[in-house]
């Protein structure tokens, strides 16, 4: 024992390289697992804080400061919770390095919160294979979604194809003979809401849908194909585009006089970077989904959880931007993950986790707009599954009618 | 007599370094041995960017394009034609090969940054290209690819880390041999004429173009040997993971590392593995901030490069022997 200590030292000094001592021992406690103490439970998480997509640090940042208060509360059950977020630049090989640290290393109890699909589906397999708990995985794709092969991972968000047949419903219901013409970007996350458009008009998508065209992320503009999808004779626009090419779309369809129901899809529904951008005038009647409470949006600022939100922001995170939005899921997932280990109690086993994850009913969380409810099953692993339409007016969103969605 | 024995010293040493590292991964947990195999990935790459920039003096801002082609070379032929990982190292380095070579033939035109952007023209535009629809059905577009981890062979009792950790140190063995006897030749002394005094080199009958040009068919060779390595290793490939900092990642490593230098790459491998996370650990609100004051206290306190910064307290050393040597001789004869 002593002479491999010994060796392990000479190992590792004599590279040079110091700091990369200092692995725990970790103590296990009666019938739990790895990562939980009497007096703690360890969370892994990743997060772009450095790199290209480093604007969704602020999320992670969020994460640490809602348990920060969660711990001077006295943390879960008598036990704090340590969570520690590491730093993947958004670079998958980096995502692997850092969840291997997490697993192998610190011995987290689970991982909530990693963001990003190409960094997730890095560690994907690996999660699976080592059964740990890979959950409020934060991106927008739907394979989070696969009990029967990927029993260990379950995503947050309302995702791609989900929000797809919210649109599908609305159609079906309002406006049941529409010919619909579709811009999507030809890559998963294209595919995934043409694919969930599909499935939410079952029979009648090959009737309804007149016309279908993509465009490549490297495409200078998108003219030509606004201008052919016009001459399909379509008088719905779905478009799936990201935020440069939703506001290049705006603008098009406009200019050219096309006066379509334009269903935006929520990706690139920010005001102010695409509608802004395209013309505020341009964009005015343009609909897109909602789930989540805007900390701008006027029409929350009494509501009990936005002045929770607002309190918590200003005590734990005040060096953050209040008015982004990526603060919200932030927020939400250590909100989830706090009520997630309350109903685990002290059966605090990884097994238990997704026992509990696949058995949530009918959870409003906060700043979850009303009506949106949390669900899952053993053989439905997608959390938020229903969306609110709202309608551009010309200065902001404004949400009609019900909540649509399972 | 001295210099033999210096000589000596230092393949000692060499075999001491090769010794702790074949051992490296049995005192080490599965973690850490994951992480030092990523060190002998990029100190395959690094050997490569240096052969080309350090020894042969043509900037490249665009070997992350050639680590991506290794690497998507090799995850296509596991993942669509169930070819043996071992069996991919070489038919990346080859298809890397080529594709420099081709790659050198124009930049041979291109001198100092000018060479330097052209590189980096590649570097940058190495994600898109992969996610393009025609490779799709290979490449995988966005989604990437997933492989499997190998396990150890004929019934070996090491886990799949140990064994992959072996394996690329085995490969790293050959071509830092390879590279040792390249460039103690008379093509390793044509590439430093070149990178000394191209028209001196002319003049004395070296053949400019077709060495430079072969300088970076080689170099690519050994960012695909490399990429492909790091692709088993890490067992997923996307577009994402081959962004154009990648290849400044590189760049940095051969210079913090020394250029012109062949135990330098090890020392730069060690830094691109370790100090991103070092710098995560002290700061979450601005890690590369973190990063940039580690890269300026590199630059400052060994300008020559780690490798550089090594050979001068070696030197120090040596020294300090032979004089205590001389002294204690001199204390005898009195």
């Amino acid at each position: 024992m002593l002479s491999k200590r010994v060796l392990r030292a000479i190992a590792i000094s004599g590279v040079a390289v110091g700091l990369v001592a200092g692995c725990g021992e970790q103590q296990q406690q009666g019938s739990s697992d790895p990562g939980v103490t009497e007096s703690e439970i360890k969370i892994g998480n990743t997060n772009p804080y450095s790199g290209p997509a480093s604007a969704y640090g602020t999320i992670g940042r969020a994460h640490a400061a809602y348990f920060k208060m969660i711990n001077e509360q006295g943390g879960i059950n008598g036990r704090k919770v340590n969570f520690i977020t590491l730093d993947d630049g958004y670079s998958p090989p980096r995502t692997v390095e850092q969840i291997r640290k997490l697993v192998e290393e610190e011995q987290v109890f689970f991982l909530a919160g990693t963001l990003g699909t190409p960094t997730n589906t890095a560690i994907h397999k690996y999660v699976n294979a080592k059964q740990i708990p890979h959950i409020f995985v934060n991106t927008g794709a739907s394979k989070w979604d696969n009990p029967e092969n990927f029993p260990w991972t379950m995503g947050y968000n309302l995702s791609y194809p989900n929000e797809a047949r919210i649109y599908a419903q609305y159609l079906l219901k309002n406006k049941p003979d529409a010919k619909i013409a579709i811009l999507f970007q030809n890559d998963d996350y294209g595919k995934d809401y043409v694919h969930g458009l599909k499935l939410g008009l079952g029979d009648k998508a090959d009737s309804m849908i007149v016309a279908e065209v993509s465009y490549e992320v490297t495409d200078p503009t998108i003219d030509s194909q606004i201008v052919s999808l016009q001459a399909s004779g379509a008088d719905t626009f779905f478009n799936v585009t990201t935020p440069k090419f939703a506001a290049q779309a705006i603008r098009k369809v406009y200019d050219i006089g096309w006066r379509p129901l334009h269903i935006l899809n929520q990706v690139s529904s920010s005001v102010g970077s695409v509608l802004k951008p395209a013309g505020l005038e341009k964009s005015v009647d343009i609909l897109t989904a909602v789930y989540l409470k805007d900390p701008t949006d006027p029409q929350w600022a009494d509501s009990p959880d936005m002045k929770e939100y607002k309190a918590w922001f200003g005590k734990y995170y005040p060096e953050g931007n209040i008015e982004d939005g990526f603060n919200v899921p932030g927020y939400m997932i250590a909100w989830g993950v706090t009520e997630l280990l309350k109903k685990c109690g002290d059966d605090l086993t990884r097994a238990n986790v997704m026992k509990q994850m696949a058995s949530i009913k009918d959870v409003e969380a906060p700043m979850m707009l009303p009506g949106i409810k949390w669900n899952t099953s053993a053989d439905d692993f997608a959390l938020i599954e229903s969306g609110q339409l709202a309608r551009f007016d010309g200065e902001k969103w404004v949400m009609f009618g019900d909540v649509i969605g399972n | 007599m001295h210099g033999m024995h210096v000589n000596r010293m230092r393949w000692i040493l060499v075999a001491i370094v090769v010794v702790a590292a074949c051992l490296l991964p049995f005192v080490l947990s599965s973690y850490r041995v994951f992480q030092f195999n990523l060190v002998l990935v990029y100190a395959i790459v690094l050997l490569g960017l240096n052969i080309l920039t350090g020894f042969n003096g043509q900037i490249s801002l665009g070997h992350g394009a050639f680590y991506a082609i290794g690497a998507y070379v090799a995850a296509v032929l596991m993942d669509q034609w169930g070819v043996p990982y071992w069996a991919t190292i070489p038919v990346a380095g080859i298809v890397c090969f080529v594709a420099g070579f081709l790659f050198g033939l124009p930049a041979l035109r291109l001198h100092g940054h000018y060479l330097a952007l052209a590189t980096f023209a590649l570097g940058i535009s190495m994600p898109q290209i992969l996610k393009y629809k025609g490779l799709e059905q290979w490449t995988g577009g966005v989604q990437g690819i997933v492989i499997l981890k190998p396990d150890a062979p004929f019934g070996l009792n090491v886990s799949q880390d140990q064994w992959l950790y072996l394996f690329t140190l085995f490969v790293a063995l050959i071509m830092f041999l390879l590279a040792w006897n390249l460039l103690r030749g008379r093509v390793g002394r044509a590439m430093v004429a070149i990178r000394d005094h191209p028209i001196a080199a002319e003049a004395m009958g070296i053949n400019v173009a077709a060495v430079k040009t072969l300088t970076f068919g080689v170099s690519a060779l050994y960012a695909g040997v490399g990429g492909a390595l790091g692709a088993i290793v890490v067992q997923f490939v996307a577009p994402d993971s081959f962004v154009a900092l990648v290849s400044i990642s590189f760049l940095i490593g051969i210079v913090i590392g020394g250029l012109a230098s062949i135990s330098g790459v090890i020392y730069g491998a060690l830094f691109i593995v370790f100090v991103p996370n070092i710098a995560d650990e002290i700061s979450k609100a601005a890690p590369w901030a973190v990063y940039g004051l580690f890269l300026l206290a590199f630059v400052f306190l060994a300008p020559k490069g780690v490798a550089g910064f090594v050979q001068i307290l070696w030197g120090k050393l040596l020294n300090a022997r032979t004089r205590n040597r001389a002294r204690s001789a001199t204390v005898q004869s009195q």
